[in-house]
C-alpha cells in the first residue's frame, strides 16, 4: 500500500439520511429502491396467507386433531383466495380494465404527493385537491357547451386549476408565514369536503328533484372516451395518467425547476444561498401537486358513470395516494408500479371476496403490511439477510443540532 | 498504568482504515493524535471506544486485554470519549444530561435529582469546570456544553479520556480554557488522547505526538524535537506551505463599500452596529474576531440573505443593499458560505449537481427550463480535475467526500468564472492541511487576477496568512484596522475589545 499523497483518502461513511428521506425515498434512484417494495410485497403475501389460513373458524378447531388434512385444507384455501385475487386483477380483459380503472386516479394523485415529497413537503391534501378540482370540472362539464374533445380538455384543465389553487394556498401560507403544510393541507381537506357539500346543495350544482348532495350529470361531450369499448370501465384517463408519469419524471430530473424542487427537498438552506426563491418554489410545488390531484378528481367524474359530482367522488384515493407515493419511493415510475399494484389489489379483492369469500378487508390488510415493510427497511433486510447501509453501526457522532 | 492499542488493523470494503497501528498513553500523560481527515484517527478511536471491532490487534488496559463489544464495555474499562458533536439533550439541564443513562434512583424509580446536582457540583469544582448543574443545555455556549460532556465522562469514572477534535468548535478563549482543563485532568492522573489536525495545539498541550497518515502511524515524536512544519510534512507526506506565499498587493479601484451597516441577528439584537469599510480590487481584506461578534450577520447582510436595518452595501458604485443572492451572483460576486454542509452543499446530490448549484439555470447548463446534463457533467469533470477534488467520480454523492474535498467543490463552483468580489467565510474550517494550502492558494490567485477579496475567519492565523489588511470585529463594530505584519498580541487585544 502506497503512502503517496495522491492516494484518494478513504471515504468517510455517508451521513445517515433523515427518517423522512428514508421513508419517502427522496433523493434515491429508481433501481436502488425497487427491490425493497418487491420484497415487502412478497412478505405481505406470506403473512396474508397465514391470516387467510387462520381466519377460517371452521378449520381452526381441527388443527390439532387432524393437522395433516387441516393444513392441506388451509393451503387450498390460501391458493383459492390468491388465485381469485390474481384472476380478478389480471385474469381477463375485464379484470385488466378494472385494474387500470382503479389505477388511474391513484397514479395522478400519487404523483402530486411524490412531487411534494421530492420538494420536502408532506402533502396530505390530495383528497381536498381532488374534491375542489372535481367541482371545477363539474361546473365546466355541466355548463360549458363545447364540442367533444375540446370540452374534455377544458373540463380537465378546470380540474387542474381547482387543484392548483387548493394546493397552492397551503404552499403560500407556508412560504409566507411558515404554517406547516401537514396541518394546513389536512384542514384544507375538511374545508374542501364541506365546501363541496354546500356547493352540491345549491341550485347551481344540485340535480333537480334531489335533496341529497349530488350534482347534475356532465354533458356527454365532457365524458372521457372509453379505451376498450363501452362494456369496459377503463377510459383514456389511464393514458393521461401514464403521460403524467413521464411528464413528472421529466420535470423532476430533466428540468431546472425539478432541480430546484429537489434542492428544496434536500437542503432548502443551500437553495437559498444559491439564489433560489424558496418560498416561491414551495408554493409552486404544492400547486403542481394539487393540479395533478385535480386531474384525478376530474377523472372521477368524467370517466365514471353516472358522471355526477358527489361528496365521495374522491373515495379514499387522496389518502391512498400518500401510501402509493411512499411505496413508489417518490419516483414517478415507482409511483406508476405502486399504483398498478394497488389498483390490481382493489380489482382483484372484489373477485376474491366473491369467489373465495375472503373479505375485501384482507386487501386493505395486505396494503397496510406492504407499507409497513417498506417503512421498515431494516426489518425486510433482516428477514432476507440483505446487506445494506443499515448494517453500519449507528453513527454516534451526530450532534443534536445537525 | 496505561492504555494501549497493539497492532490494530481495520479494513472497510475497499479501504484499509488502520494498518498495524500501535499506541499507548499512560496515566497523567497527554498524547496528541495528529492526522488529516481520513487518515484513520476516528476509526482507531472508535475501535478504542468499542464501536468497531478490529480485524487484527488488541486493546489493552493496565496489562489486561479487553474485548470491547460496545461502548458500554469501554466505559466499564474506564475509557471515556468526548465526541466532536456533543450528545446532549438540549432541553434538559446539565445535571439531567450528566446522569442520563445511569440515573441514580430511589424507590419507585424516582430520580435523585439532588444527588445528581451534588455530583455535578463536586466534579465541576474539583476540575474547575464552572458548570451550573441547573442550567439548560440549549442556553449554554458551545464551550460550556463541551465541559458538560467532560463532566459526563468524569462522572462515569473514566481514567482515560479521548477528545475527538475538541477545539474545532471553540473560540480562541475557550481553547485556552480547554487546555487548562486538560492540564487539570492530567495532574489528576488521567491519561488523555487528544485527536486533532491543528499542529499548534498538538505542540502546545501534548507530551507526545503520534502522526497518522493513510491508516498508518508514520511517526511518534515529542514536541521538543519537532516543529509545525515538520509535523505538517509528516501528516501530508510532502513539505507543505503553512503560510501561502504571496506578493505585496497592489490595490486598485474600490469594489465593495459597506457604509454604516446595521444588522439584527435572529434574536433581534444589533449584531452588526454601524460598520463601514471598503475592499478594493487586488487586495484581500481579512475580518478577524471571536466567533459571534457579528461576522455571520455581516456577511449574510452583504450577500442578501438577511435584511439590514440601516446603511448601504455598494458594489462597483451600484447600491446593492436590497439585492438577493441571485442578483449578487449575476453581479459577479462569489460566496463561500460559512457552513459548507448546512448551506454550501446539498449532501444528497452528486458532485456534478453540486458543481452547478449556483449556475444551473444559466447557459450552457440549462436553456428555458431544460437542464443540459451533458454540459453539466462535462463542466463537473473539468472542475474536478482543475480544482484537484479527490473523488471517485462526479456521480458520487458529495457526502462521500472528505471535508476538504467538499470545500474544494464549493471553491471550484464559485471561482470558476471572472468575478469582481470574493467573499469567503471560514474558508478552511475543519479541513486538512493539504486542502487549506490549496484553497489559500486559490484565494490569493483570485486576488492577483484582480478580484476584491473579503475573508472572514475566526482563526487568527488564517487571517494574518491571507490578508493584506486586517479588520477586527468586536461586538458588531470595527475595533481596529491592522497591517498584516502587525503584532499578534495587539490584534488579539482588539478581538477582546481592549485594543486602541
Amino acid at each position: 500500500m502506497t503512502t503517496t499523497p495522491t492516494k484518494p483518502e478513504p471515504l468517510p461513511p455517508p451521513p445517515a439520511p433523515s427518517t423522512l428521506d428514508t421513508v419517502t425515498g427522496a433523493g434515491t434512484s429508481l433501481l436502488r429502491s425497487l427491490a425493497m417494495p418487491a420484497l415487502a410485497f412478497v412478505t405481505a403475501l406470506i403473512i396474508g396467507a397465514f391470516i387467510i389460513a387462520l381466519s377460517n373458524v371452521d378449520l381452526l378447531p381441527q388443527l390439532f386433531s387432524d393437522p395433516g388434512s387441516t393444513l392441506a385444507a388451509m393451503g387450498r384455501e390460501v391458493w383459492t383466495a390468491y388465485r381469485a385475487l390474481a384472476r380478478g386483477a389480471v385474469g381477463s380483459v375485464y379484470a385488466i380494465s378494472e385494474t387500470l380503472f382503479a389505477t388511474t386516479p391513484l397514479i395522478l394523485a400519487s404523483l402530486g404527493v411524490a412531487i411534494g415529497f421530492r420538494a420536502g413537503l408532506f402533502n396530505i391534501g390530495a383528497q381536498g385537491q381532488m374534491l375542489v378540482g372535481g367541482m371545477c370540472t363539474a361546473w365546466v362539464g355541466i355548463y360549458a357547451n363545447l364540442p367533444g374533445p375540446l370540452h374534455v380538455i377544458v373540463a380537465l384543465l378546470a380540474g387542474v386549476v381547482g387543484g392548483m389553487v387548493w394546493g397552492g394556498i397551503p404552499g403560500l401560507l407556508k412560504a409566507r408565514t411558515g404554517a406547516h403544510e401537514v396541518i394546513t393541507t389536512i384542514m384544507f381537506n375538511f374545508i374542501a369536503l364541506y365546501l363541496v357539500q354546500w356547493l352540491l346543495s345549491i341550485p347551481l350544482f344540485q340535480e333537480a328533484g334531489r335533496n341529497n348532495p349530488v350534482s347534475e350529470p356532465l354533458r356527454p361531450s365532457a365524458h372521457l372516451p372509453s379505451l376498450f369499448g363501452s362494456s369496459y370501465r377503463v377510459t383514456i384517463g389511464i393514458l393521461i395518467a401514464v403521460a403524467a408519469v413521464f411528464a413528472v419524471r421529466w420535470l423532476l430530473f430533466q428540468s431546472s425547476l425539478g432541480f430546484e424542487f429537489r434542492v428544496l427537498g434536500l437542503n432548502p438552506e443551500a437553495g437559498r444561498y444559491a439564489g433560489m426563491s424558496v418560498g416561491g418554489l414551495m408554493t409552486l410545488a404544492l400547486a403542481l401537486a394539487g393540479g395533478l390531484a385535480g386531474i384525478a378528481g376530474a377523472n372521477q367524474i368524467m370517466g365514471l358513470a353516472p358522471f355526477k359530482a358527489t361528496t365521495s367522488l374522491a373515495g379514499s384515493v387522496g389518502f391512498d395516494a400518500i401510501t402509493v407515493a411512499l411505496l413508489g419511493r417518490s419516483h414517478p415510475v415507482g409511483v406508476l408500479w405502486a399504483a398498478l399494484l394497488f389498483g390490481a389489489l382493489k380489482a382483484g379483492g372484489r373477485e376474491m371476496q366473491g369467489a373465495a369469500q375472503i373479505p375485501l378487508d384482507l386487501v386493505v390488510v395486505l396494503q397496510a403490511l406492504i407499507v409497513v415493510f417498506v417503512a421498515a427497511p431494516a426489518l425486510v433486510r433482516a428477514i432476507y439477510r440483505m446487506k445494506g447501509v443499515a448494517e453500519r453501526p449507528t453513527q454516534l457522532t451526530k450532534g443534536w443540532g445537525a | 498504568m496505561a492504555l494501549e492499542l497493539r497492532g490494530i488493523t481495520k479494513r472497510f470494503p475497499g479501504v484499509l482504515a488502520n494498518d498495524d497501528v500501535s499506541l499507548a498513553v499512560g496515566s497523567g500523560e497527554v498524547l496528541a493524535l495528529l492526522g488529516e481527515n481520513g487518515a484513520g484517527k476516528t476509526t482507531l478511536m472508535n475501535i478504542l471506544y468499542g464501536l468497531y471491532r478490529p480485524d487484527e490487534g488488541s486493546v489493552v488496559v493496565d496489562d489486561r486485554e479487553l474485548d470491547l463489544a460496545s461502548s458500554r464495555d469501554a466505559i466499564a474499562a474506564g475509557i471515556g470519549m468526548v465526541h466532536q458533536h456533543f450528545m446532549l439533550v438540549p432541553v434538559f439541564t446539565v445535571a439531567e444530561n450528566v446522569i442520563l443513562g445511569q440515573e441514580p434512583s430511589g424507590p419507585l424509580g424516582v430520580i435523585k435529582k439532588d444527588a445528581a446536582r451534588a455530583t455535578v457540583r463536586d466534579i465541576s469544582e474539583r476540575y474547575r469546570l464552572h458548570v451550573d448543574p441547573d442550567a439548560v443545555i440549549e442556553d449554554l455556549p458551545v464551550g460550556v456544553q463541551q465541559r458538560v460532556e467532560i463532566v459526563k465522562v468524569l462522572n462515569r469514572e473514566a481514567r482515560y479520556v479521548i477528545f475527538d477534535e475538541p477545539t474545532a468548535v471553540l473560540t480562541p478563549q475557550e481553547v485556552e480554557e480547554f487546555f487548562a482543563i486538560v492540564r487539570g485532568l492530567q495532574a489528576d492522573g488521567k491519561g488523555i488522547i487528544f485527536i486533532t489536525h491543528k499542529l499548534g495545539e498538538a505542540l502546545e498541550v501534548a507530551d507526545r505526538v503520534a502522526v497518522m497518515r493513510a491508516g498508518r502511524k508514520v511517526a511518534e515524536v515529542t514536541p521538543g524535537e519537532t516543529s509545525e512544519a515538520h509535523l505538517a510534512e509528516l501528516m501530508v507526506g510532502r513539505p507543505v506551505e503553512l503560510v501561502v506565499p504571496k506578493d505585496t498587493s497592489h490595490p486598485g479601484a474600490t469594489v465593495l463599500q459597506v457604509q454604516d451597516l446595521v444588522v439584527r441577528d435572529d434574536r433581534g439584537h444589533r449584531a452588526v452596529n454601524g460598520v463601514t469599510f471598503e475592499v478594493r480590487t487586488g487586495e484581500i481584506v481579512g475580518v478577524a474576531g471571536v466567533q459571534g461578534n457579528g461576522q455571520t450577520e455581516l456577511i449574510e447582510a452583504i450577500m442578501g440573505l438577511r435584511p439590514s436595518l440601516a446603511g448601504n452595501v455598494v458594489l462597483d458604485g451600484t447600491d446593492v443593499t436590497d439585492y438577493n443572492p441571485r442578483q449578487l451572483h449575476e453581479a459577479r460576486v462569489s460566496h463561500i458560505p460559512e457552513d459548507r454542509q448546512e448551506s454550501g452543499l446539498v449532501l444528497g446530490f452528486t458532485v456534478a449537481e453540486n458543481m452547478v448549484l449556483n449556475c444551473y439555470y444559466e447557459e450552457p447548463f440549462s436553456r428555458v427550463l431544460v437542464m443540459d446534463w451533458d454540459a453539466t457533467n462535462e463542466a463537473a469533470q473539468r472542475l474536478v480535475k482543475q480544482y484537484d477534488v479527490r473523488t471517485p467520480g462526479i456521480e458520487v454523492p458529495v457526502s462521500n467526500l472528505s471535508g476538504g474535498n467538499q470545500q474544494k467543490v464549493i471553491v471550484a463552483r464559485e471561482f470558476d468564472r471572472d468575478v469582481r468580489l470574493v467573499i469567503a467565510s471560514q474558508p478552511t474550517r475543519g479541513i486538512d492541511v493539504g486542502s487549506i494550502e490549496y484553497i489559500h492558494g486559490q484565494i490569493v490567485a483570485k486576488r492577483d487576477a484582480g478580484a476584491a477579496v473579503l475573508v472572514v475567519s475566526s482563526e487568527l492565523d488564517e487571517v494574518t496568512a491571507l490578508a493584506d489588511r486586517i479588520l477586527v470585529l468586536y461586538h458588531g463594530k470595527i475595533a481596529g484596522e491592522f497591517p498584516p505584519d502587525a503584532d499578534i498580541t495587539e490584534i488579539g487585544l482588539a478581538m477582546l475589545g481592549s485594543g486602541r
